[in-house]
């Protein structure tokens, strides 16, 4: 459960070019549903999640993750309770390290790193089962190293990556938006799969109405900081959410 | 030439700890730091200054690498507390050292012939060997442990670091530390290597360290099976070898400031270059262009 409450942003503060983008804004999240949040470029939703996740400092506000204010912690300190997967592929993963390494990272998550051996052989199976489940023959290339895989198959690995120690909350971030649309698919049933089996509460954000609907129990639209809609994904149907996407787009053409 | 082969062999072993040093930064945290010009001759002048007050040549070595590894840890608050750029970071520790180590004997050349030195009476080659091999095996290792990996993947992707929940400035303070910790345990072994030590002897190390660095990523290129350090003890003794015999091809030992400068940008512009030339040639029925393909279809 993720509560943001009175939360204030703006940008360029003092300066004639300042932007407010969220006021006195309030969301919740519940405990393992997933939310998909759509809306214009600007409407205040990757913001949103860089609030969250604190790589963006918030004004003022609150931010509360199954009861425990997380604003006032860095962003490296609450990466222990998230997991974020990111727009661009290679931001979830170490390109350098082989499969095998940045999984063995991945499951320390959280924990302290001494000078012990990182890479331990009783951890490959568990591995392995892991990266079977994604069914893309990964569990055959632990050796190699991951700037040589496709960009969907580093997508899928930072998806199993930034799931693996069950996190309080799943941020994505446009995770398919860098992919081409058969990959997408593929990681996004990934994505679902991983999500139906582990109950995670995660927020996505999405340019693709489509998928935002396909893929979410919950979607919200946003424009300009404010939630115009909020509602059940099944109650909704692709038309309203275009028929609203363009009111508005009229309104600020017209505006 | 016997005896210039065995020179830049063992001058080149010495190079090699200065270079094992420098990957630190300039391959492992990407990040090109200029304070090993300032820590390069502080370990010398460290070296001499406890050498000379009575200490063993071996403490003295090792306080060597504890100084430089403060001159790091200088390099790095600047930049990561006060947010200079790493670059101007570097520069200014190494204006710091350069005032320092003068400071530190009162004077800019010491010569040290009357002192003992870690070699002793066996053949220089020997004890520099072990001592390589033991550094290298060390930092191998290193590299193999959690703390280790979490170095690399700092310099690989800050981001996923953060997402472990660990603070990146961390590891960039300690990958700082290590190199110039290291670096100037390479000045003090030089300086007992020479005899002498003197205020210019750091100057255009950098160049020393990266002509290394870059002739051992040559090294077949493509492969990941040979670590980064064999690369800097490889990449170290050939540009010393190669320095040697430019010398015996009657070239002053002061031109060799501009042949290392040259060896770089040969190497450089062959790495840069040579890529779209090779891949031309594998296409014609290469193993691993069929082996790259075999990746991309795999989606």
């Amino acid at each position: 459960m993720l509560e943001v409450k009175n939360m204030w942003k703006s940008f360029n503060k003092g300066s004639e070019f300042q932007i407010e983008v969220f006021k006195n804004f309030n969301i919740s999240f519940e405990g393992g549903i997933s939310t998909a949040i759509v809306g214009p470029n600007g409407c205040g939703k990757s913001t949103l999640l860089n609030l969250i996740s604190g790589s963006l400092p918030m004004d003022s506000g609150s931010i509360r993750l199954n009861g425990n204010e997380i604003s006032s912690l860095p962003e490296e300190k609450r990466a222990i309770y998230l997991g974020r997967v990111h727009q661009n592929p290679s931001l979830g993963v170490s390109p350098n390290l082989t499969i095998l390494e940045n999984l063995a990272l991945a499951n320390k998550k959280g924990e302290s790193f001494k000078l012990r051996k990182l890479v331990k052989k009783d951890n490959i199976p568990s591995f392995v089962e892991l990266l079977k489940s994604l069914d893309l023959g990964l569990e055959d290339k632990l050796h190699t190293q991951v700037k040589f895989l496709s960009g969907g198959q580093r997508q899928s690995l930072s998806l199993l990556m930034a799931t693996m120690k069950n996190p309080d909350l799943l941020l994505l971030d446009e995770h398919t938006a860098a992919l081409d649309p058969k990959t997408s698919f593929v990681v996004m049933e990934k994505t679902k799969e991983l999500l139906e089996k582990n109950q995670i509460t995660t927020v996505m954000i999405s340019h693709n109405i489509n998928d935002a609907l396909k893929y979410s129990q919950r979607i919200i639209m946003m424009d300009k900081g404010q939630i115009v809609l909020d509602k059940p994904s099944k109650d909704v149907s692709e038309k309203e959410l275009l028929d609203i996407y363009t009111a508005k787009l009229v309104e600020k053409i017209t505006a | 030439m016997g005896t210039l082969i065995l020179t830049s062999l063992e001058q080149g072993l010495i190079f090699s700890v200065l270079a094992m040093g420098v990957i630190m930064t300039y391959k492992i945290l990407d990040m090109a730091d200029l304070s090993v010009e300032g820590t390069f001759p502080l370990g010398a002048f460290v070296f001499a200054k406890f050498v000379i007050g009575g200490l063993s040549p071996l403490l003295a070595t090792g306080l060597a690498f504890i100084f430089g590894s403060m001159a790091g840890l200088i390099t790095a608050l600047l930049f990561v507390k006060l947010k200079i750029r790493p670059l101007l970071s570097g520069i200014l520790t190494m204006t710091m050292l350069y005032s320092f180590n003068l400071r530190l004997n009162g004077k800019a050349n010491i010569p040290l012939f009357k002192y003992t030195s870690i070699y002793g009476e066996i053949q220089a080659i020997i004890i520099l060997a072990f001592i390589i091999i033991t550094i290298k095996l060390l930092i191998d290792a290193f590299l193999k442990t959690e703390v280790g990996y979490l170095l690399i993947a700092t310099g690989d992707n800050e981001s996923l670091v953060k997402s472990l929940g660990k603070n990146t400035n961390s590891y960039k303070i300690l990958g700082l530390m290590l190199s110039n910790g290291l670096v100037a345990m390479s000045g003090a072994l030089m300086a007992q290597y020479q005899g002498f030590v003197d205020i210019t002897m750091g100057s255009s190390i950098i160049v020393i360290a990266l002509a290394s660095i870059i002739i051992g990523d040559t090294v077949r290129r493509n492969s990941n099976k040979i670590k980064l350090t064999t690369r800097a003890i490889l990449g170290a003794v050939s540009y010393r070898l190669i320095g040697g015999f430019a010398i015996d091809l009657g070239l002053s030992p002061t031109d060799l400031k501009a042949v290392s400068a040259i060896i770089v940008i040969v190497f450089i512009s062959y790495n840069n270059f040579s890529k779209p030339f090779l891949t031309t040639v594998k296409k014609k029925g290469g193993k691993s262009d069929a082996r790259s393909k075999k990746y991309v279809e795999e989606f």
